[in-house]
C-alpha cells in the first residue's frame, strides 16, 4: 500500500542518520545568516496557522504547509 | 433553518495542523518560551468571523516543553449559501489545545491534543511527531501522524449524529543548501471516512427538461476521501539583510480535485525594531467529480455536491505585515515583546458556481453570473518572550 | 596566527570523533593546534603563551542561543579557577564583529575574547557544533571535547578542569 511504502522510506531515512559521515558543507560556525530570526520558516506560529485555517476553510486543498529545520543548528 | 459554516468542516482538520502542530518541533534546540495573544478578523462574502487566539509555551531544562492554546471563532454569517436558502445567523466555535515536547540528543518527540466545539460539531484531534537533525545538522526530517475524530450533528434534529474519522500522515524534510539558502519538501496524506458533507447544504436541479426552474435536494457525498499534498519551498537570505521565500504545493484527491498553490513572500527588517512583510499567493483548483452548480434532474447521480469549496475556482491573496519590537519597562521577566499587524486582501472567483442572489431581473437557471467575492483578513497580535 | 604541522590530523580526528558524542575524552591526547588571534582587549594572544596552564577554548557566536546561555557559567569558572592556573579564551567565529560587540556590551565577561573572522582556527580544531569547548592540559594536549551546551554541563567542565589542575605542567 502506498502509505506503508512511504513510511518505510521515511524510516529508512531516519536510520541513515547513523551513517552521518557526510562532511557538512556549511560548517556550524558559518550559519550566521541561517540563524537570523528573519530566516525562520515560521516566525509567528499563531499567526501563520490562522491564515492557513482561513485558506483551508475556503479551498478544497489541505495540508503540505509544515516546515521544520534551519536555524542556528546549535546543540 | 440555519446553515452552518463551511469553515466548521475544517475545525477538526485544522486542530491538528493548527496552533500546536508537530511543526512546532525543531530538532536540536527547543523553541524559546513565548506567549502570543492575537485578535483575528475575517470579513468577506457576507461572513464576518473574529475572535481571540492565545498560545503559551514554556520549556524546562532544555529537555521538555509544554504549550497550551485557546481559540475562538465568533461567526456572523449571511453568506451566499445562507442568504439564498436560509436566514443569517451567529454562532461560536471554541478550540482548546495542549502539547508536550521532549528533546533528546538531536531528536524531538512531540504529542498534542486539541478539541474544537460548536453547537453542531465537535472535533478531537491527537497528533504525534518525531523530528531529527542529521548530516551535520544540515538536514531535518520530521514524521508526523494525526488522528481526528469528529461528531457531526444537526440543529433541529437531535437524533442526527454522524462521525468522521481522519488520519493524516506527513513527512517534512528541511535541507540547508548553502549559507544563505534553505530548502523544504513536504508530503502529507489525509484520509477521511464518515459523514463528510455539511448536513444543511443542498444542491439544485432542473425541475423540467427545459430547465425553466430549479428546486433543491440535500447533498450526498462519498463516505471516504483521501488527499495528497506535495509541497516544495525555499528561503533565501539577501545580502542587505532581508529574506525571500517561494512556495509551491500540488494537491490531488480521490474526489478528483487537483489544485496548485504558488506563494512568494518577502521579509525586510528596518533598523533594530521594525520588520516588514509582504506576500502574494495564487491558488487554483478544478471541481470535484460529483460537483455541479445545477444538476439536470432530481437524483441525477449517486453523489451530489454544490459546495463552492469543491467548485472550479481560483483565488489571489495580497498581504502586508508590520512588526515592531519594544521593551516594557518594569516587566523584567519579558526579554522581548513585539506588536504585529497583518492585513490580507483575498479575492475568490468561481468558474462553475453561480450567484443565485435575487437581482431584480429573472435569469434562466444556469445563466446567473458566476460568483466572486473579496475578503479582508486582519491579524493584530502581541508576542512576549520570557 | 600560525598553525602547527599536526593541526590537520588533529582537526580531522576531533572533527570525526566529535560526530559521535557530545563530550568526548580524546584518546592519545593530540597536541592542541597552535593559534595566535587578535584579542578584544587589544594585541594578540597565542595558545603557546598559555603553556603550563589548563586552557579551555570556547568557540562561540552571538547568534547562537546556547553559546550566549553558557557565558555566565564560563565567567564564573574563570574567576574561580584562574588563580590556580586556569585560562579560558572565548573565540568568536563571526565574520563581522558588530553583533559580538553588541552582545558583549550587554553581557560583559572577564575572560579574554579572541576573534577568528576567517574561521581558520575553527577549521583547525574541526569545530562541528556550536558551541564547542575544548579542554587542553598543562602540557598543551587536547584532553576533552564538548559539543553543544545544555544547562548543567558546567558541572562536567568543572570536574575535568579540577582533575587537570592537579596534574604537573
Amino acid at each position: 500500500m502506498n502509505r506503508s511504502r512511504t513510511l518505510a522510506a521515511a524510516l529508512a531515512l531516519l536510520a541513515l542518520s547513523g551513517c552521518a559521515r557526510i562532511e557538512p558543507w556549511v560548517k556550524p560556525y558559518e550559519r550566521e545568516n541561517l540563524a537570523d530570526p528573519i530566516m525562520a520558516w515560521d516566525r509567528d506560529p499563531v499567526s501563520s496557522s490562522y491564515i492557513q485555517h482561513v485558506y483551508e476553510s475556503r479551498e478544497g486543498a489541505r495540508g503540505g504547509t509544515g516546515a521544520t529545520g534551519g536555524g542556528c543548528g546549535c546543540n | 433553518m440555519q446553515l452552518s459554516l463551511s469553515a466548521r468542516s475544517l475545525a477538526c482538520l485544522l486542530a491538528a495542523a493548527c496552533l500546536l502542530g508537530p511543526r512546532a518541533a525543531s530538532a536540536g534546540v527547543l523553541p524559546d518560551d513565548r506567549a502570543d495573544l492575537m485578535y483575528h478578523y475575517y470579513d468577506g462574502g457576507g461572513v464576518t468571523i473574529d475572535g481571540p487566539s492565545v498560545l503559551v509555551r514554556k520549556k524546562f531544562a532544555e529537555k521538555y516543553a509544554v504549550n497550551a492554546s485557546y481559540y475562538v471563532d465568533m461567526v456572523s454569517s449571511a453568506s451566499i449559501d445562507v442568504v439564498t436558502r436560509a436566514s443569517p445567523y451567529s454562532e461560536q466555535r471554541t478550540q482548546y489545545g495542549f502539547g508536550v515536547e521532549y528533546l533528546r540528543d538531536k531528536v524531538t518527540y512531540a504529542a498534542s491534543f486539541s478539541n474544537s466545539k460548536e453547537n453542531d460539531y465537535n472535533a478531537d484531534t491527537t497528533s504525534f511527531s518525531i523530528s531529527q537533525d542529521m548530516f551535520g545538522d544540515l538536514t531535518t526530517v520530521a514524521l508526523s501522524f494525526s488522528r481526528g475524530q469528529d461528531d457531526v450533528m444537526r440543529r433541529g434534529a437531535s437524533s442526527f449524529r454522524e462521525q468522521v474519522d481522519r488520519r493524516i500522515y506527513g513527512i517534512d524534510v528541511s535541507q540547508i543548501a548553502s549559507r544563505k539558502l534553505i530548502l523544504g519538501l513536504s508530503f502529507e496524506t489525509i484520509s477521511e471516512e464518515g459523514f463528510l458533507n455539511n448536513p444543511y447544504r443542498e444542491v439544485r436541479y432542473c425541475v423540467t427538461s427545459q430547465c425553466l426552474d430549479y428546486d433543491y435536494e440535500f447533498e450526498r457525498y462519498p463516505r471516504t476521501r483521501t488527499g495528497n499534498a506535495f509541497a516544495v519551498r525555499g528561503r533565501y537570505y539577501l545580502p542587505y539583510r532581508a529574506a525571500l521565500q517561494g512556495d509551491y504545493r500540488w494537491y490531488t484527491d480521490t474526489w478528483d480535485i487537483s489544485s496548485h498553490t504558488f506563494e512568494v513572500a518577502y521579509t525586510h527588517p528596518v533598523g533594530e525594531r521594525l520588520t516588514l512583510d509582504a506576500h502574494y499567493r495564487f491558488y487554483t483548483q478544478n471541481s470535484a467529480d460529483f460537483y455541479s452548480d445545477l444538476f439536470p434532474r432530481q437524483n441525477a447521480q449517486n453523489f451530489l455536491a454544490r459546495d463552492k469549496e469543491l467548485a472550479a475556482m481560483s483565488s489571489h491573496t495580497v498581504g502586508f505585515g508590520v512588526a515592531y519590537e519594544f521593551r516594557i519597562r518594569g516587566v523584567g521577566f519579558l526579554d522581548k515583546t513585539t506588536v504585529n499587524l497583518r492585513y490580507d486582501r483575498m479575492q475568490f472567483s468561481y468558474d462553475d458556481f453561480r450567484d443565485l442572489r435575487p437581482t431584480g431581473t429573472a435569469r434562466p437557471p444556469g445563466t446567473e453570473p458566476l460568483y466572486q467575492f473579496d475578503a479582508n483578513v486582519v491579524r493584530l497580535f502581541f508576542s512576549g518572550w520570557f | 596566527m600560525s598553525l602547527s604541522g599536526k593541526s590537520g590530523f588533529a582537526a580531522l580526528l576531533t572533527g570525526l570523533l566529535a560526530l559521535a558524542w557530545p563530550a568526548l575524552a580524546i584518546d592519545g591526547a593530540p597536541p592542541a593546534p597552535e593559534f595566535r588571534l587578535a584579542s578584544r582587549a587589544g594585541g594578540e594572544l597565542s595558545l603557546s603563551g598559555l603553556r603550563g596552564q589548563v586552557v579551555m577554548i570556547n568557540f562561540w557566536a552571538s547568534w547562537c542561543g546556547p553559546c550566549r546561555q553558557e557565558f555566565p557559567a564560563l565567567d564564573e569558572m574563570y574567576r574561580k579557577y584562574k588563580p590556580m592556573g586556569f585560562a579560558l579564551v572565548g573565540i568568536n567565529v563571526e565574520s563581522d564583529k558588530t553583533d559580538a560587540e553588541r552582545f558583549l556590551g550587554m553581557q560583559s565577561v572577564s575572560f579574554p575574547i579572541l576573534f577568528d573572522p576567517d574561521n581558520r582556527v575553527s577549521g583547525s580544531y574541526g569545530v562541528s557544533a556550536m558551541p564547542t569547548t575544548v579542554l587542553v592540559d598543562r602540557k598543551g594536549h587536547i584532553r576533552w571535547l564538548h559539543r553543544a551546551y545544555k544547562p548543567g554541563d558546567e558541572a562536567e567542565y568543572i570536574a575535568q578542569i579540577r582533575a587537570m589542575l592537579r596534574e604537573p605542567s
